[in-house]
């Protein structure tokens, strides 16, 4: 056999290493402050053990109790004419104290007769004249035998007096069934919040991640490519389309609040408002099988739309205003069902206050979409010196507008004082930026605008996903206030950029095969993702979205720490009030919980999947 | 009628793909393509309606230039070619009826694709395409719980929906057994007679070739090395084409 000699640079090696490898672990140790004196100290046994013990026994069920008190007369010091102890025939409860006074520190014997059984029982002395009196200075338990007797060896505090003072055992027994603590209701009904926390924060967390994973999902986006006038027009038509929309909105909500109308009338209007629209929608869409002049079948149909869709709009206000009215109203009939007219009435306002964004999004995605056709065709059309000269012109005002919008964020965000030339400046860099955009591009060249969209996403979504959600919970708190919702809200940002993540993965992961097969049909690139891509990644979406929900049920414990409502609030309330028990019941929900969401979803995995 | 005219693909990393191909398919014909894997049979048939844009050259269908038409013209030049896969590229977790009505996504408007809505009339028709095909009882299985033949009839009568004049079909039955694949060939072959739609088939075997095919191009690294009829191919033909140790099978 052909062995290697052992080289002793080899040994040497790796000794080296070995050495360093101690040292690396030692400065560990020394940087951790491992330290087993603290551990082993007598309190802090004490106090492990006490927490333990605390833990293991969670407070949960309790019996209802039937108290009886035993009590027996006592002087420190000895008084000069001792009173006999009370006759002491009798089948109840007694204590004899033997001697029946003596100094402080002294010993002195408790006995006690007739008691229940092996009963266990605190003893206290109570230093006062009152046996009543709340003050009680507990000094052990009594353990008494089959007999119902005990002897418990008393020294006697320091608490002097010329009057009596007592002796007192409790006997507690429990009576009756046993129901949930108070700890167990409150947690209970904590773990219900914190459940339906998690399950808005997924769900608003879902119908944002889903449109924003497309953006992020590279095999998607690589060979979405624009030409630079198209790019430039688009750029135009986004702030105006959003202008646009925010007006529409408010002069739509100023219309709205002309018409006051009882709920009935509100009603009539609505339902003769979505008829109306429907056929609009329909003559819109079948326009192309009517026989009228091409003039008309193009523009007829377009208006069909515009005014079907400002009629969808008048719809929604109108809804969302009776929907707080009603929802208003009905509160106060419906009892125990009262969460169903605030239900209402919230999503109501909700759609109220975000229906100008959405406008202002859908007008600008609507004169974007509309510039960015007319910028196709031109590029596609014009002579090529003409082209030139449109493009040039048009990158100048875009790269001018898109820096003076990011010039504005930063003035608002800054508070930047000379806002003429801050605007100036920033308009003439972007302006020299289109220029640049232009010289460096051919006219017809297409441009990685997929690409560009892609990274963009990618970058917001790691930073919003590395911020964690205890500490989006403490802005949220300072938006909102104290409690669930700032949970629901910090919860609902992370969810969107960690799923927006994962579900691009998947996205990247289908299989091309049909995607290719659509598109050689002829089909548009949305109807590409609505019948290749969607179809193919609906299981995994579904299994990452109760995945999610169960990260959302277990972060929701945290979020509660920081203010943000849940079972955590309670949780950290108990832990600092060093109330271990109660805690222990909400860690023991909080499990349950999370074994349950993970029966649950694989169950649903294996059904759905 | 289809002309192609020197069409050259190189894909990033210099790897020659098509090397100056020329060749013409009058309308009606059933052209089959042979040649050995990564020869280039696929990389031409996707070039034809630009899955894979071409790097140089000119493909003019019926008289329209296909390499410089814009994304909308190129969607209507889309609609009228089908594609027929090897490895049928349905959507596994569709219905068969939905894969078949991918096919008319091309002529309708696409705001009804939001709500996943076909006319009447596309529904009727793909039914009457899956009768034709032979599977009409399958119209609402998951397209996975279907057999490989009976995939790739979902994946003609898709093609059928597009009422296509041109159907490019990549290696249609190299996934199947021997009995399959001439049921399959048989059901391209009728479209190809009776509706009159021209065929480019990827063929592997050449019993298939001279069964069913017009005219036969062979492709060789990328570079048309035969062109003619099918019964022109004799042993030595097969060796240029194939290789030198080449043996014929089938």
């Amino acid at each position: 056999m052909n062995r290697q000699p052992a080289s002793p640079w080899k040994s040497l090696r790796l000794g080296i290493l070995v050495l360093a490898a101690l040292i690396v672990y030692a400065y560990g140790f020394q940087v951790t402050k491992v330290n087993l004196d603290e551990f082993r100290k007598e309190s802090r046994q004490e106090s492990r053990i006490r927490v333990m013990r605390a833990l293991a026994r969670p407070d949960i069920f309790e019996y209802q109790q039937e108290e009886t008190r035993v009590i027996a007369p006592i002087y420190i010091p000895c008084p000069n004419n001792i009173r006999p102890n009370p006759p002491t025939e009798n089948t109840q409860p007694y204590l004899k104290l033997t001697p029946g006074c003596g100094k402080p520190g002294e010993e002195i014997k408790v006995e006690g007769f007739n008691f229940p059984p092996n009963v266990k029982a605190p003893l206290y002395f109570i230093p006062s004249a009152d046996p009543a009196d709340k003050l009680a200075l507990q000094k052990g338990n009594i353990q008494a035998d089959s007999n119902g007797h005990f002897i418990f060896p008393l020294k006697l505090p320091d608490r002097t007096s010329d009057q009596v003072q007592y002796i007192r055992v409790i006997i507690r027994r429990n009576i009756g069934l046993p129901h949930f603590s108070a700890t167990a209701v409150e947690t209970g009904n904590k773990i219900v919040e914190t459940i339906f926390l998690a399950l808005l924060a997924t769900t608003i967390g879902t119908i944002f991640s889903i449109p924003i994973s497309f953006f992020a999902a590279r095999n998607l986006m690589k060979d979405v490519k624009s030409s630079l006038t198209q790019i430039a027009l688009s750029i135009l038509g986004w702030p105006l389309g959003v202008w646009g929309g925010l007006l529409l909105a408010r002069w739509m909500r100023e219309l709205n609040s002309l018409i006051r109308l009882n709920i009935l009338a509100t009603t009539g209007l609505i339902v003769g408002c979505a008829f109306v629209t429907y056929f609009l929608f329909r003559f819109a869409f079948f326009h192309q099988t009517r026989k009228v002049s091409p003039v008309m079948r193009l523009i007829l149909p377009q208006l069909a739309q515009i005014v079907a869709l400002l009629l969808t709009v008048q719809c929604f206000f109108l809804l969302s205003q009776l929907g707080i009215t009603v929802g208003g109203v009905i509160v106060p009939y419906l009892g125990k069902a009262a969460f169903l007219g605030n239900f209402i009435k919230q999503l109501s306002d909700v759609t109220l206050t975000t229906l100008p964004a959405v406008l202002a999004i859908c007008g600008g995605a609507i004169l974007g979409g509309l510039l960015g056709n007319l910028g196709r065709k031109l590029n596609e059309k014009l002579p090529y010196r003409s082209l030139v000269v449109v493009n040039i012109l048009f990158s100048l005002i875009a790269g001018a507008i898109l820096f003076m919008i990011i010039a504005a964020a930063i003035a608002w965000l800054y508070e930047i004082q000379n806002l003429e030339r801050f605007y100036l400046i920033f308009g003439v860099f972007g302006a020299a930026f289109g220029i640049i955009i232009v010289a460096i591009t051919k006219p017809r060249q297409p441009l990685p605008i997929g690409l560009i969209l892609y990274t963009i996403t990618r970058t917001v979504l790691n930073v919003v996903r590395s911020i964690e959600a205890l500490i989006m919970a403490i802005v949220a708190v300072i938006w909102v206030g104290i409690g669930p919702f700032a949970g629901v809200l910090a919860l609902g940002l992370h969810t969107i950029a960690s799923l927006a993540k994962l579900y691009s993965e998947q996205v990247e992961s289908i299989l091309p095969g049909p995607l290719e097969a659509v598109t050689a049909t002829g089909a548009t690139r949305l109807q590409t993702i609505i019948y290749a891509v969607i179809p193919q990644i609906i299981p995994p979406y579904i299994s990452f979205t109760m995945y999610r929900w169960d990260i959302n049920v277990r972060m929701s414990t945290i979020i509660g720490f920081a203010g943000g409502g849940g079972i955590g609030f309670l949780l950290i309330q108990n832990i600092n009030l060093l109330n271990y028990r109660a805690a222990s019941t909400q860690m023991l929900a909080i499990a349950i919980v999370v074994a349950a969401m993970d029966y649950f979803s694989s169950w649903m995995r294996e059904k759905y999947v | 009628m289809l002309s192609v005219k020197n069409l050259t693909k190189i894909y990033p990393g210099d790897v020659l793909a098509l090397d100056r191909v020329s060749f013409e398919v009058p309308d009606g014909q059933f052209l089959a393509v042979i040649g050995l894997s990564g020869s280039g049979k696929s990389t031409l048939l996707r070039c034809i309606n630009r899955l894979i844009e071409p790097t140089a050259g000119k493909i003019i269908w019926n008289g329209i230039d296909v390499t410089s038409a814009s994304e909308e013209e190129l969607r209507i030049i889309r609609r009228k070619i089908g594609m027929v896969f090897q490895n049928f590229n349905l959507v596994h977790r569709s219905k068969v009826l939905t894969n078949v009505l991918a096919g008319r996504l091309g002529y309708i408007n696409p705001a009804w694709s939001l709500i996943n809505h076909f006319p009447k009339e596309d529904i009727e028709k793909a039914f009457r395409q899956l009768e034709r095909v032979g599977i009409a009882d399958k119209a609402y299985q998951r397209a996975d719980e279907l057999s490989g033949g009976q995939q790739q009839r979902v994946g003609i009568a898709r093609a059928l929906m597009q009422d296509p004049q041109l159907i490019l079909a990549d290696e249609p039955v190299a996934s199947l057994d021997p009995v399959l694949a001439h049921s399959i060939m048989k059901i391209l072959e009728e479209i190809n007679k009776q509706d009159r739609v021209t065929v480019i088939c990827s063929l592997h075997f050449l019993d298939l070739v001279h069964r069913y095919a017009d005219y036969v191009i062979a492709l060789k690294e990328g570079r048309l090395v035969f062109e003619g009829l099918p019964k022109e191919i004799d042993d030595q033909k097969f060796k240029e084409i194939y290789g030198k140790d080449a043996e014929r099978v089938g």
